[in-house]
């Protein structure tokens, strides 16, 4: 018995977001099948999908996003006609912002999700609505009376509620772990500006989640070409030195997203490609773009391949020369690219990296590794793979979970479906993952070491304090001690809940427990 | 390989930092505080992550192809907003006024063309080549500076530790023992809720014993009224992270060597010049560099502040005026201890053929000779112990002589 509860712990913890409280039984039912358990959801492939009423497309929310800068530039411009205008200077005081926030201050971009910063959003990042250049310094403006959210940052709320219901929802979490992972190792980050901010759920529901269960190719596809992506690491204003558009406006090349397509998306440090490589990468994906509020290319804010910016005539890319096919020079590198060797490697030394161990048993990294060659990268073969293998069962529970898997495993033991996303979203940046905004295009880290530090287990024991502070008076930590980990439970564990000076405090141990923190 | 590649890559870029920087600190008192001569010399090591433009930071406008590479985007020593002249050759950035008035008082100084061992252009691996000190990427665990800290005479340990940073950078992590702070507004678990967890976690789970200790003792000290952060923007807390640092280190009994890091210097797209977004960005480092004199008081004296990043940018502007990864920077020297009012180069040139791979400024100067010549001049470590343990294989890196007063 204690065998099959600890089996079912894998289950829920490795490979999902942990038991749910209430009558969920999850635990009885891992324990009676761990394997099959896990492996359920993936018989559900339109179970990855999430369709929410009043979430939107790519292109409606750009389209939302032009329509709210223009409101803001008309409120700016009235106002300014009333009031003479002021110069922005580099030694500007402490009062007044930067345009640009990306990598530099989460922190500040994270409390304005939580909307404690709306009176001060407006004048952020609205100078760059004309030429969707994100990196533009702006005019200060004076600091109105707070306000509503604007629509941007409702709609952020919007999709990081739909996510953490269904991450709080679903039965085991396979899936959604899956999509974690996916949605990280292709990141983007909604710091980059108010576009990357209003897209950076689309981006997951449309590029990520469709793909999750189908072939790499074809996410890393939908990834380069989504507008978010193209957005994110500057593609849309890459122009071939020699392209029309080029040789018109005096610009050229940009190669942020060729660079992080080779080095972080597929190939790896060290995958064998060269600064030529990244250089002609950048060229073979000039046009690469998106649609402006004109939508003189297209729908604005769908994604548009612009021939007037793509560098004209056939491109060499680790050997092998691309003939000028347009659009197709870019889809057939990408997919020679997604079937690399070295690609297969890297995606599976980190797919077990993040389910198994930090030191991945190398033999079930080389087993996924040809999986995906065989396969053609079909992700749900790797991922029955995984699940297949001893390894995943055997390997010990020394993985420290995410801040996200954290507050997510927390609200489903105490089987609360969140209804507004504030305290969730909160709690992500005080612990340093803050949703969808990680530091750099590489992610947040994946390792016990990066989530294990001092501070960061300090914040989340006051973070617990104050759950069993909150909702500690309504429950009874030894029945949730049952369905997160039965006798799967350390007897240390079960004694100092037993033990705990009130419900509130054993609640906050219960939260912390190793069989709460590792997975 | 690839395995290791990329779990460094993960470890060692520690996402998010609260605050926009963290900070880390030794615990102990160095032996030689407070020794004959009276110096109590203090160093901190700020890593800019994402790649500094050092040809935009501190320009060699005298160089007659500086202008025609960075293009729209090139500093002058006139018009509107004019680059401060350093000497006839080097103009600063307009945004860096304070660090300017350092230079002239003769406590700042630059080093150009400089770089470290690393010659690709991947942000993870150069920041680890950066931080680690090694002359290569590879999986490691530990910093330079911490080394550096192991090579000192431990004294007694600091009885007010330091609150915590919820990641600490690299350069700093090892054996010897560090503290961390970070700027942060919660509400506390109390104590007995806490050792009841530290109890649990000792019998079942030593290495979140040990983590959480050390956030407990550490959330003691720092909970100074001004420490949390009031919002704002990134540039006020960039000062704000500072103004932090420099107190804990104020103190007697205070940490004598910190590390923190700030982002977002990958000035891709729209870089923009004497004002723009880089230029918002060297206004908070200049602002954190006025914070730390500021705060240190009559320590600031014995203090060096090395600022340091991981690689430079192409010298020629990119078709969205911006810079791409590139390898020969700067490094900035601040503090009453350096002997400053420099600007110290063996200039490269940027003629097409003097440009390194024909695209980025070519180093002519080894970072790690800096670093050393700044740890021997305020700690007396040997040259060995710099070309051995703090900078692995590094002897043909000497220490550059003179930084320090």
């Amino acid at each position: 018995m204690a065998r099959d509860s600890h089996a079912a712990l894998v289950a829920l913890n490795r490979f999902g977001f942990g038991a749910r409280g209430g009558a969920s039984g999850d635990l009885i039912n891992a324990a009676s099948d761990p394997r099959g358990f896990v492996k359920a959801e993936l018989s559900r492939p339109s179970g990855v999908l999430l369709e929410a009423p009043g979430l939107q497309s790519t292109p409606q929310l750009g389209q939302a996003v032009f329509a709210y800068q223009d409101q803001v530039k008309q409120a700016r411009e009235a106002a300014k006609a009333a009031a003479p205008a002021e110069t922005s200077l580099p030694q500007a005081p402490a009062d007044q912002k930067p345009a640009l926030r990306r990598n530099l201050s989460l922190n500040a971009v994270a409390t304005e999700i939580a909307g404690q910063m709306a009176e001060a959003k407006p004048a952020d990042n609205a100078a760059k609505s004309e030429t969707m250049q994100p990196n533009m310094a702006v005019p200060p403006a004076a600091k109105p009376a707070p306000q509503p959210l604007n629509v941007i940052q409702k709609t952020f709320r919007a999709e990081a509620l739909a996510r953490l219901q269904r991450a709080t929802l679903v039965e085991c979490g396979f899936t959604e772990r899956l999509v974690v992972f996916w949605s990280n190792h292709f990141c983007i980050s909604a710091a980059k500006g108010e576009l990357a901010r209003m897209w950076a759920g689309a981006f997951e529901r449309e590029a990520i989640r469709p793909h999750v269960l189908g072939r790499f190719a074809d996410m890393l596809r939908s990834v380069e070409q989504h507008p978010a992506m193209l957005f994110f690491l500057d593609n849309q204003q890459s122009l071939g030195p020699d392209s029309r558009a080029g040789q018109n406006r005096k610009r050229g090349l940009n190669e942020n997203l060729a660079r992080e397509i080779m080095e972080l998306h597929t190939l790896g440090v060290g995958g064998g490609y060269t600064q030529e490589d990244v250089t002609s990468l950048a060229r073979i994906i000039t046009g690469w773009t998106f649609a402006g509020r004109q939508g003189q290319l297209g729908t604005p804010g769908s994604f548009v391949f612009n021939t007037n910016a793509h560098q004209p005539g056939p491109q060499v890319l680790l050997g092998k020369t691309y003939e000028a096919t347009g659009l197709g020079q870019g889809e057939a590198a990408l997919a020679d690219i997604a079937r690399h060797p070295s690609t297969a490697t890297f995606i599976a030394t980190k797919f077990v990296r993040h389910f198994v161990a930090d030191d991945p048993p190398q033999a079930l990294v080389a087993r996924l590794r040809d999986v995906f060659v065989k396969t053609e990268g079909d992700l749900k073969a790797m991922a029955v793979a995984l699940v297949d293998s001893d390894e995943a069962w055997k390997a010990p529970l020394t993985k420290m979970r995410s801040p996200y898997d954290f507050v997510v495993a927390s609200g489903r033991l105490l089987a609360r479906v969140p209804e507004d996303p504030g305290a969730y979203l909160n709690n992500l940046n005080l612990l340093g993952q803050p949703l969808w905004s990680p530091a750099g295009p590489n992610g947040f880290p994946d390792t016990s070491a990066a989530w294990a530090a001092p501070e960061g287990i300090k914040l989340r024991l006051d973070i617990a304090a104050q759950m069993g502070a909150r909702l500690g008076n309504n429950i009874d930590p030894l029945d949730l001690l049952e369905f997160a980990a039965a006798d799967a439970a350390s007897v240390e564990t079960r004694r100092t809940i037993e033990r705990a000076e009130s419900r509130q405090q054993a609640l906050a141990l219960l939260l912390m427990s190793p069989e709460m923190q590792r997975r | 390989m690839l395995d290791c590649v990329e779990n460094r890559l993960l470890t060692s870029r520690r996402g998010l930092l609260l605050g926009g920087a963290s900070f880390a600190a030794w615990a102990y008192l160095p032996k030689f505080a407070g020794a004959a001569d009276g110096r109590d010399p203090r160093l901190i090591v700020v890593i800019l992550r994402g790649a500094l433009d050092g040809l935009a930071t501190v320009a060699p406008i005298g160089d007659p192809d500086y202008a025609g590479l960075h293009g729209s985007i090139a500093l002058a020593a006139s018009g509107a907003h004019p680059a401060i002249m350093l000497d006839p050759f080097f103009a600063l950035h307009p945004a860096m006024p304070e660090f300017a008035r350092m230079y002239r008082d003769m406590h700042a100084a630059v080093i150009h063309a400089v770089a470290t061992p690393y010659r690709d252009r991947s942000h993870f691996d150069g920041q680890d080549v950066l931080e680690s000190g090694y002359a290569g990427p590879g999986r490691v665990q530990s910093g330079w500076l911490n080394r550096a800290l192991e090579a000192l005479p431990r004294g007694e340990r600091v009885s007010s530790g330091l609150a915590v940073g919820p990641t600490t950078p690299l350069v700093l992590r090892g054996n010897a023992p560090t503290v961390g702070w970070a700027p942060v507004a919660l509400p506390q678990a109390d104590d007995d809720t806490a050792m009841r967890l530290v109890d649990l976690y000792r019998h079942r789970d030593p290495a979140l014993a040990s983590a959480l200790s050390q956030g407990l003792q550490l959330e003691k000290v720092a909970s100074g009224d001004d420490m949390k952060p009031k919002g704002g923007n990134a540039v006020a807390q960039m000062r704000q992270v500072a103004r932090g640092a420099a107190k804990l280190m104020a103190a007697d009994d205070g940490p004598r060597i910190a590390a923190l890091a700030f982002d977002g210097w990958d000035t891709h797209a729209n870089e923009g010049g004497p004002v723009g977004r880089l230029a918002f960005l060297l206004g908070g480092l200049d602002g954190a560099l006025a914070e730390f004199e500021s705060g240190l008081g009559g320590r600031w004296r014995d203090t060096v502040v090395v600022v340091a990043t991981e690689f430079g940018r192409t010298a020629r502007i990119n078709g969205t005026d911006g810079t791409d990864h590139g390898t020969g920077t700067i490094a900035l020297l601040a503090g009453g201890a350096v002997k400053g009012g420099r600007v110290i180069s063996d200039w490269p040139g940027l003629k097409l053929a003097n440009l390194y791979e024909a695209r980025d400024l070519k180093p002519t100067t080894d970072l790690r000779s800096v670093i050393k010549g700044v740890l021997q001049g305020q700690f007396g470590l040997s040259d060995r112990v710099l070309a051995e343990t703090v900078f692995p294989d590094s002897a043909a890196a000497r220490p550059m002589k003179g930084l320090v007063v």
